[in-house]
């Protein structure tokens, strides 16, 4: 049925004459579209030939003339050279010896070049003092190539010529000898044999100058008593290896402590052998990389050391000691003391208080002791810097007498507490130059600038204890137009030879006798027997010991009181432009990109800097995304008081805070790489160790850690450990149990082909691979992870990544805290939780870390499964199992899922989120031409989208097998190494092929503190793990 | 255990003017006992035997001397007569020169005095073995008027184009005679159908029409199953095209750029037999092959300055004088004066064979370890004029060869036990690439 009902849409369309319904009749959307608003110029568009029509022609024809330009391939030039020299073949790496010595670090190197770019740092293995390259050495080949070096000579800023420069520079000296004014050198530790003769020279030459020796991290009160005592100025060595009670107080020796290099000679003796292994007992007050590796710590105040080295003094010497310490502290070096006494010469005591009376005790109980680990014949020769006389030279600049200041590798302007006094002595001074390879705070504000070369373009000697000799030599023409500082001495002493001949003179003049300057600069390193002739001047005015001895025991501290220390991987600051070491988490926070307050939990709560732990309701220490957050701190030291975010630090001694020096340069570095606060400002008078006043203020810093859990939830199968005694009494399988699953009600060890998913492969034919990392032998100083990231091109990712847990790091060294006084109490509480009460009460309680929690550090990479789990879940089949036990992952293959890394017991898998390679994104070195000279040519740079990981370094190994191959032979006993097996000097990393019996490798495996990591998950991985052995006694 | 550090001392003096001592001083003597050849007579050369002549000098004195072109030595076309007539000397003088210049120019010689000095006094290298007959034979070779390479090159070339259309002859009379008879068969057939024709029309034989039927092409799409099968065939055609011509993005079989300089894989490895790792010498230790940087070239083009081989219309020997010059170029020698400039001009070669960068592949592993002929990856490079992309360079390619080649294990300590475990475990006497290991994704990715 139909209706001739009208429907109407509104009271308009009643109006028979209305104009709106007409219009709307006609057009449906009345308004004027605003067509000229966002198309421009109506009359040029009603004027233009082209019509839409046109438009979209064009557009289809470029997108289809685009489309078919990218099906040719590029055109690749390649441009071999007109003359190649001898010894480069392309694709064949060079090593050549040399040293690092930057006035920070000083270490024997090998350095690998690829077609003439130094491509990584390695250990010199020839050499027998500071062989070993830390996390900073290592990374020191990325500063060669930054893009934030000088280029050339400045003059008030602008690039000049070295013609200029010389004659400058000639001129305002004579211009200092002719106004009668002083001349002065202010330099690192240079610790060179020739840079010594040659400032000599030039002392001869112009008749008053100074050379003022500047460490930014002073060990001057250390050298001091040294020097009173010895007659010598430096500072006494010491061999851990020859310890078997180790005793320091607010040392961290396994870091930056008298210049370091001495983490392998405690690793050795810290492997248990024959039932032995050496007894170390720390008391310090920052948490340090040598107190978490201690079989006993004790958290004290700075003030409290003092008083404790007086203590053992007393006690060594029978001397009665005034001062008071609580009553466990008290305990505590009752204990040593007697440890010590019992130890005898096979005791050592060392101490980081910068404080001379304290330093003559400690070399005054050394003595006592006989120690044989004390060498005090062998001067340390690293740090030679004198505070007194940096304090001068700024004063004397102020007074205008100083006529040329003349610096090379320093930054005071940086690294001066005082640094305002200094740049007003800068004005005051008539001529000023820097040596510099940045245009950084000191640099920018001189007259000259002499653009520094690096020192893999240098050539230099290095004398880093008596006797022990090392040279540094070129390894690639310089980049830049620069000049070394020697050059410069030369010319103005009038000597034309170069430095070179010079260096080559002096070395078969005066130290290498007989043995050839050609061999000698093959190995980098030259130990001369001038250490056994050392006479020592032993000083006629006796020092009265006791007298400081009960100066120190009555020291007074304060209520809150700051050390500052340097980080691991960031030093004295010189660095601070690596994004390496940017990027390096620091073994004990495993925060990057940051430094800040380290507080105690129970400070941070009396001072109102804790975060209460986050909720799901109520996000508060971290945000949701497991970014971990931090308070703010207004900190002041001496009238000076800075915003610092603090970091809840367990085992940092109540009354205490630390902060990190290095931090906080603001020139000569990239926009990102400007982190943290300048704890430069603090450090009145070259003390570490201040009293502070310090109060919560707002905001909420956000930490970029990548360790959010910090406890191991009382899962002892994690990290394997047990106490020496229970290690020489009990069998292995009572601490270090295999773990069993049940087979029909029957107990089965999970190695048991009978409860295995996979089927066996066999691999006894040809290579297998394993590594084996040693949990006692390893102290965490991160080594390994910088070495992998030079050999295995992984990119830096950035602070604002890392807090979104992108971290890119192939090899991690995990860090737990205990949630008890000792693992062993975690493991038991957690076995005693009956019920789900108690699971959540206790479970929960188990998150928080002890106050003075043992610590553990377990470096980890990608396990290598024998059966995988993320092989089997990957729909490409990317990864994929090799014979020789390495996990393949083909980049090319990989579409990007992620269910590999989600199937990853381990989590050692990484993704790669963005393109990190030439993308300005991401502007720290993989986006610039000099940035990406550092970049491994075995290894792909690999793109977004793909999974990567740990490859166990196959590139060598395949690289060890060829070379093999060629010379038609077997592969020599231990002759393959893995990047991070390499770079480890303290044995605790130790790679090779089971297959044949002769490794050192096959005899770790089977050893009896060997397990795997997750072993019940029955992945067989290849990595082996040995069980950590604690010398505690009950 | 020392590992094999170098020092960069050895590197600081690697410049160009380095390849000028490279010549050893040897060459240096040999060119100035070349000078003296200079100063025999002629006319008492004639009896010697030009062909011996030619490769005595070849053999002793053509690494310093050029009969047309002064090089170390003078040129020395005409020697023996130029002295007689210019300076007055015998072929006794001559003789002596040869022997020993430096006893000749100790002994006062004015001559030989004034030729010592003007070739800044590099001696020439003495050859007392020769035999007044040998030197009499070397002396007639320079004697010999200089031969037109025009004509010898139209000479060599017109044999050779003769051979060429020798065989396309044959092959085409044969074509031809056989199209001819076809053709005659077509016709004889066509003639005997219209004389059955006619025969039939004069005999009234009625022949039946074909009926007029569908046409087969309105049945054909009338067919719906015909239909399907045709198109199922035509997409699966189709697909089949698409996917080979995806297949070949990114494969350059057969990329053949220009290159900066026309250099002739033929001339030097295929006529001249020049082994390629004399110039891909990298190709035995590292795992790229290498191009050869300038000073190789100029080892032997210092001497080689033009072309004397076989040319065609395309490429002249005026068009190869003119490639080698931009050698000389590059590598800043001055050719007239014998010496290097300073100022060289890197080359820019295209790069014809290019792996992607996740894929890595090791010379050494394959030359040295397996001693595969360069020719098995790279073609018959010693014929190719223009050097061209030979294999695919596809993983398809690259695994193939792996599963067929069989590891060579003879005189290699490395591979005995494996080896034999491995075959024992296979139950093969040879093992393969692809048994050793070599299909596993990370043995070329990582």
């Amino acid at each position: 049925m139909s209706s001739n009902k009208k429907y109407w849409k509104s009271v308009e369309e009643l109006n028979e004459n209305s104009s709106v319904v007409e219009a709307l009749k006609q057009k449906e959307f009345v308004q004027e579209i605003p067509v000229d608003e966002f198309l421009g110029d109506k009359e040029t568009l009603e004027t233009s030939s082209t019509s839409r029509r046109d438009f979209l022609k064009y557009v289809g024809f470029s997108t289809a003339a685009a489309s078919l330009a990218a099906c040719e391939g590029p055109v690749i030039k390649s441009i071999p050279y007109v003359v190649q020299p001898d010894q480069i073949i392309p694709g064949v790496a060079n090593y050549y010896a040399s040293t690092i010595a930057n006035g920070y670090d000083f270490a024997s190197v090998l350095v690998k070049t690829r077609e003439g770019r130094p491509i990584q740092i390695q250990n010199n293995e020839l050499a027998l003092t500071n062989g070993g390259a830390n996390a900073r050495v290592n990374a020191s080949v990325l500063d060669l190539y930054d893009s934030q070096r000088v280029a050339g000579p400045k003059k008030n800023g602008d690039y000049s010529s070295w013609t200029e420069f010389d004659s400058d520079t000639i001129s305002g000296l004579n211009d200092a000898v002719t106004n009668g004014k002083d001349i002065v050198l202010l330099t690192q530790t240079f610790a060179s044999p020739s840079t010594s003769k040659l400032i000599a020279e030039f002392k001869e030459k112009y008749n008053n100058v100074k050379h003022v020796i500047y460490d930014a991290i002073s060990e001057s009160a250390t050298a001091d008593a040294y020097e009173n005592k010895y007659g010598v100025r430096g500072l006494a060595n010491y061999d851990f290896s020859k310890a078997s009670t180790i005793i320091s107080v607010g040392a961290d020796f396994l870091g930056d402590w008298q210049g370091g290099g001495f983490d392998s000679g405690y690793s050795k003796s810290r492997i248990p052998s024959h039932g032995e292994m050496s007894r170390h007992t720390q008391f310090e007050s920052n948490m340090t990389l040598s107190g978490a590796n201690a079989d006993k710590r004790v958290p004290i105040k700075p003030s409290e050391q003092k008083v404790v080295l007086a203590k053992i003094f007393g006690a060594i010497t029978q001397t009665q000691i005034p001062g008071k310490l609580a009553d466990h502290i008290q305990a505590a070096v009752d204990t040593v003391v007697a440890e010590l006494r019992s130890a005898g010469k096979n005791a050592v005591v060392v101490s980081g208080v910068q404080d001379v009376n304290a330093q003559a005790l400690v070399l005054a109980i050394n003595e006592a002791l006989k120690s044989n680990a004390f060498e005090p014949h062998v001067t340390i020769k690293t740090r030679q810097g004198n505070n007194a006389d940096v304090m001068t030279l700024v004063n004397d600049m102020n007074a205008g007498s100083v006529g040329a200041l003349i610096m090379c590798g320093v930054n005071p302007v940086y690294s001066l507490p005082n640094s305002e006094d200094f740049i007003s002595g800068l004005s005051k001074t008539d001529m000023t130059v820097s040596f510099s390879m940045k245009e950084d705070e000191t640099s920018s504000r001189v007259q000259y600038i002499a653009a520094l070369p690096h020192y893999l373009e240098s050539w230099g000697d290095v004398e880093m204890k008596t006797g022990h000799y090392g040279l540094v030599q070129p390894t690639i023409r310089p980049l830049f137009d620069t000049k070394q500082f020697q050059e410069a001495l030369l010319l103005w002493n009038g000597n034309t030879a170069t430095y070179h001949d010079y260096i080559k003179n002096h070395w078969t003049s005066d130290i290498l006798g007989e043995t050839s300057w050609n061999d000698t600069l093959h190995d980098g390193v030259y130990v001369s027997d001038a250490n056994d002739k050392y006479e020592f001047l032993e000083k006629s005015n006796v020092i009265d010991l006791i007298g400081s001895a009960k100066t120190l025991g009555t020291s007074k501290g304060a209520e809150m009181e700051i050390t500052l220390y340097p980080k691991t991987g960031m030093g004295d600051g010189q660095q601070a432009n690596n994004p390496w070491l940017q990027e390096f988490p620091d073994p004990l926070t495993r925060a990057t990109w940051d430094n800040y307050l380290t507080v105690s939990e129970s400070d941070a709560k009396k001072i109102g800097l804790y975060l209460e732990p986050s909720t799901f309701f109520n996000q508060s220490s971290h945000d949701a995304t497991g970014g971990l957050n931090g308070k703010y701190a207004n900190v002041t030291v001496n009238g000076v008081t800075m915003k610092v975010p603090a970091i809840i630090q367990p085992g940092q001694a109540n009354g205490s805070i630390g902060l990190s020096f290095g931090y906080g340069r603001t020139l000569g570095l990239k926009d990102e790489m400007q982190t943290g606060v300048n704890a430069y400002d603090f450090y009145v008078d070259f003390n570490p160790v201040q009293e502070v006043q310090i109060e919560a203020t707002d905001g909420k810093h956000e930490f970029a850690c990548v360790q959010l859990h910090n406890t191991l939830m009382g899962r002892g199968d994690i990290i394997k450990e047990t106490t020496l005694e229970v290690f020489n009494s009990e069998k292995a399988s009572v601490w270090n149990p295999m773990p069993v699953v049940s087979l029909n009600h029957i107990e089965t060890p999970v190695t048991s082909p009978d409860v295995d998913l996979w089927d066996e492969f066999d691999r006894s034919i040809g290579h297998h691979f394993n590594l084996s990392i040693d949990l006692n032998a390893c102290t965490g100083c991160g080594a390994c992870v910088i070495a992998c990231h030079a050999e295995n091109n992984v990119p830096v990712v950035g602070k604002e990544e890392i807090r979104r847990s992108r971290d890119m790091h192939w090899l991690r060294i995990d860090r737990y805290y205990s949630s008890e006084d000792s693992f062993e109490k975690d493991d038991e509480k957690k076995d005693n939780i009956k019920g789900l009460g108690s699971s959540l009460s206790s479970f929960a309680e188990m998150e928080s870390p002890s106050a003075n929690p043992q610590v553990a550090f377990q470096p980890i990479m990608c396990q290598h499964c024998n059966h995988a789990p993320c092989e089997t879940v990957c729909p490409v089949a990317a990864s994929s199992h090799g014979r020789q036990g390495q996990n393949h992952m083909a980049y090319n293959r990989c579409v990007g899922t992620r269910y590999c890394a989600n199937n990853c017991p381990y989590k050692v898998r990484r993704f790669n989120w963005f393109l990190y390679n030439g993308n300005d994104e991401f502007d720290y070195y993989m986006n610039n031409d000099l940035g990406r000279m550092v970049i491994n040519p075995d290894v792909t740079v690999r793109s977004r989208g793909v999974m990567e990981k740990c490859s166990m370094c196959i590139q060598m190994t395949q690289k060890t097998i060829l070379d093999a191959k060629r010379d038609g032979r077997l592969v020599n006993k231990n002759e393959f190494k893995t990047a991070c097996s390499a770079a480890c000097n303290n044995g605790a990393m130790v790679f090779g092929d089971i297959n044949n019996k002769d490794n050192d490798i096959v005899r770790l495996k089977n050893d009896e503190r060997a397990y795997h990591l997750l072993e019940s998950v029955g992945t067989k991985p290849n990595v082996v793990y040995q069980t950590k052995v604690r010398n505690t006694k009950k | 255990m020392k590992k094999s550090y170098q020092r960069l001392e050895d590197n600081s003096t690697n410049n160009m003017k380095q390849v000028k001592y490279r010549n050893s001083v040897s060459k240096l003597r040999l060119f100035g006992s070349v000078f003296l050849l200079a100063l025999s007579l002629s006319l008492f050369a004639q009896d010697g035997d030009p062909t011996k002549g030619k490769s005595l000098f070849n053999t002793n004195c053509a690494a310093c001397h050029n009969l047309d072109k002064k090089m170390t030595g003078p040129a020395l076309r005409g020697v023996e007569a130029r002295l007689a007539n210019d300076e007055g000397l015998d072929r006794n003088w001559l003789n002596s020169w040869i022997r020993n210049s430096s006893a000749l120019i100790k002994s006062g010689d004015a001559y030989a005095n004034k030729i010592y000095a003007e070739y800044n006094g590099a001696a020439m290298t003495a050859f007392p073995q020769f035999s007044d007959q040998d030197l009499s034979d070397i002396l007639a070779y320079t004697a010999q008027e200089k031969a037109q390479p025009a004509a010898v090159a139209a000479a060599s070339g017109i044999p050779s184009a003769q051979n060429g259309s020798d065989s396309g002859l044959t092959n085409n009379i044969i074509l031809g005679a056989l199209a001819v008879m076809f053709m005659l068969l077509a016709i004889g057939l066509i003639l005997v159908k219209q004389t059955l024709r006619r025969f039939a029309v004069a005999n009234n034989v009625e022949i039946a029409e074909a009926t007029k039927g569908k046409s087969l092409w309105k049945a054909f799409i009338q067919n719906q199953f015909l239909m399907l099968i045709v198109a199922i065939f035509f997409l699966l055609s189709s697909a089949y095209f698409v996917y080979g011509y995806l297949m070949q993005v990114g494969v350059d079989q057969g990329y053949q750029p220009v290159q900066p300089i026309h250099f002739s894989h033929k001339i030097h490895s295929g006529d001249n037999k020049i082994d390629c790792k004399y110039c891909h010498s990298s190709a035995r230790v590292s795992k790229h092959s290498g191009i050869p940087s300038v000073n190789i070239c100029m080892n032997c083009h210092k001497s080689i300055y033009e072309y004397n081989g076989e040319v065609t219309d395309e490429y002249s020997k005026e068009f190869y004088d003119a490639e080698i010059q931009k050698i000389y170029a590059a590598a800043g020698w001055d050719d007239v004066d014998q010496q290097y400039t300073g100022e060289t001009q890197p080359i820019k070669w295209v790069r014809i064979h290019n792996l992607p960068d996740f894929a890595y592949f090791n010379h050494s592993q394959h030359v040295s370890v397996a001693g595969i002929e360069c020719q098995t990856c790279h073609g018959p490079v010693e014929e190719m004029e223009i050097m061209y992309q030979y294999s695919s360079l596809t993983m398809g390619w690259c695994i193939n060869c792996h599963r067929e080649t069989n590891v060579k294990v003879k005189d290699n300590e490395y591979y005995t036990k494996i080896h034999d475990q491995l075959s024992k475990k296979y139950g093969v006497d040879q093992l393969t690439a692809a048994q050793m290991g070599g299909l596993e994704c990370g043995k070329c990715h990582y």
